[in-house]
C-alpha cells in the first residue's frame, strides 16, 4: 500500500526532542502541536491533526504497530475513562499555566532564569548545556518549561505504548481530549 | 454471489461487523489506517463510524484501537 507523506511525520518527534538537547530554544516549535490541533478543531470541526498529522501519534504507531515494540494489551479501564481523560486535561492545562506563570515572573524580574528541565513535575535535571545562544531570560524560561512538559508527556506516552496498545497516549492526550470535546460541542454531541 | 466480493460494496453482508463504543472512542483515527476496505472514518472529530456496507468484520480496527472501543459482533 502506498504511504502518505504524513506517515513519516514521526521523524519530527525525533528531530524535536533531539534539538532540545543541543539548543533548548527549539522547544518553542512545540507550540505547533499545540495550536494546529486547535485550529483544526475550532476552525474546521475535525480532528485531522490527530488523525493524520500528529507526529507523536505517527511515532507510536511506527514503533508499536509497525515494529512490534508494544505489548498490545488493553489499557486499564480507569486510564481510558472519561473521568481520567478530563482530569488529566485539567491537570495538564494547569501545568501549562504554571509554565506561563514562571515565564512571567522571570519576565517581571522577580526570579532569575532557571536552567533546568523538570521531568514528571518533580525531577529537576540540569539542562544548562543546551542554553548556549543567550536571549531574553523569559524566552529561555518558557523553552525550559515547555520542553519539560513535552518530554514528560513523551515519556508517559512511550511507557503506555510499551505496556498497552501502541497509541494509548492518544486516549489520554490532553490535546486530543480537548479537540474531541470542541468537535463534539460543535456537532451537538454529548461530551 | 462470490464474484461480487471484490467490488466496492458486498451484496451479501459479512457475518460479523465492527461496532464502535462512542463512550470510549477518542477519535484518534488509529483504526482508519488499518482498515483494508476504508470502511471506518472519524466522524466530525467526535468518534469513529463504520460503513456497514463495506465492513467485513475482519477485526483489524478492534486490534489497533488504543481504547479498545471497537468490538466485533455478529450482525443482527
Amino acid at each position: 500500500m502506498k504511504r502518505h507523506w504524513y506517515e513519516y511525520l514521526w521523524i519530527w518527534s525525533i528531530v524535536y526532542f533531539g534539538m532540545g538537547f543541543f539548543n533548548i530554544l527549539f522547544a518553542w516549535l512545540g507550540l505547533i502541536s499545540f495550536f494546529l490541533p486547535l485550529i483544526f478543531a475550532i476552525g474546521f470541526g475535525n480532528k485531522n491533526f490527530c488523525n493524520r498529522y500528529c507526529d507523536r501519534g505517527q511515532f507510536f504507531r511506527m514503533l508499536g504497530s509497525q515494529h512490534g515494540f508494544s505489548r498490545g494489551r488493553d489499557m486499564p479501564n480507569w486510564l481510558k475513562s472519561k473521568t481520567f481523560r478530563y482530569s488529566f486535561l485539567i491537570f495538564f492545562l494547569g501545568m501549562f499555566c504554571s509554565v506561563i506563570y514562571n515565564t512571567y515572573i522571570v519576565f517581571a524580574g522577580v526570579k532569575n532564569l532557571n536552567e533546568i528541565v523538570t521531568l514528571f513535575w518533580t525531577i529537576d535535571i540540569p539542562w544548562n548545556w543546551a542554553y548556549t545562544v543567550h536571549v531574553e531570560s523569559w524566552i529561555a524560561q518558557f523553552a525550559f518549561g515547555f520542553y519539560s512538559l513535552m518530554l514528560t508527556s513523551m515519556i508517559l506516552g512511550i511507557l503506555t505504548m510499551l505496556l498497552f496498545k501502541p497509541r494509548s497516549w492518544c486516549v489520554y492526550c490532553p490535546m486530543g481530549t480537548m479537540t474531541q470535546m470542541i468537535c463534539k460541542l460543535k456537532s451537538n454531541e454529548k461530551i | 454471489m462470490d464474484s461480487e466480493v471484490g467490488k466496492k460494496s458486498v451484496k451479501k453482508s459479512s457475518k460479523r461487523h465492527a461496532v464502535v463504543d462512542k463512550n470510549f472512542c477518542a477519535a484518534c483515527g488509529a483504526c482508519t489506517y488499518v482498515c483494508p476496505r476504508g470502511a471506518i472514518k472519524v466522524w466530525r472529530g467526535s468518534f469513529s463510524v463504520v460503513d456497514e456496507n463495506l465492513c467485513i468484520g475482519c477485526g483489524k480496527c478492534a486490534k489497533e484501537c488504543p481504547a479498545s472501543a471497537i468490538k466485533i459482533e455478529v450482525r443482527q
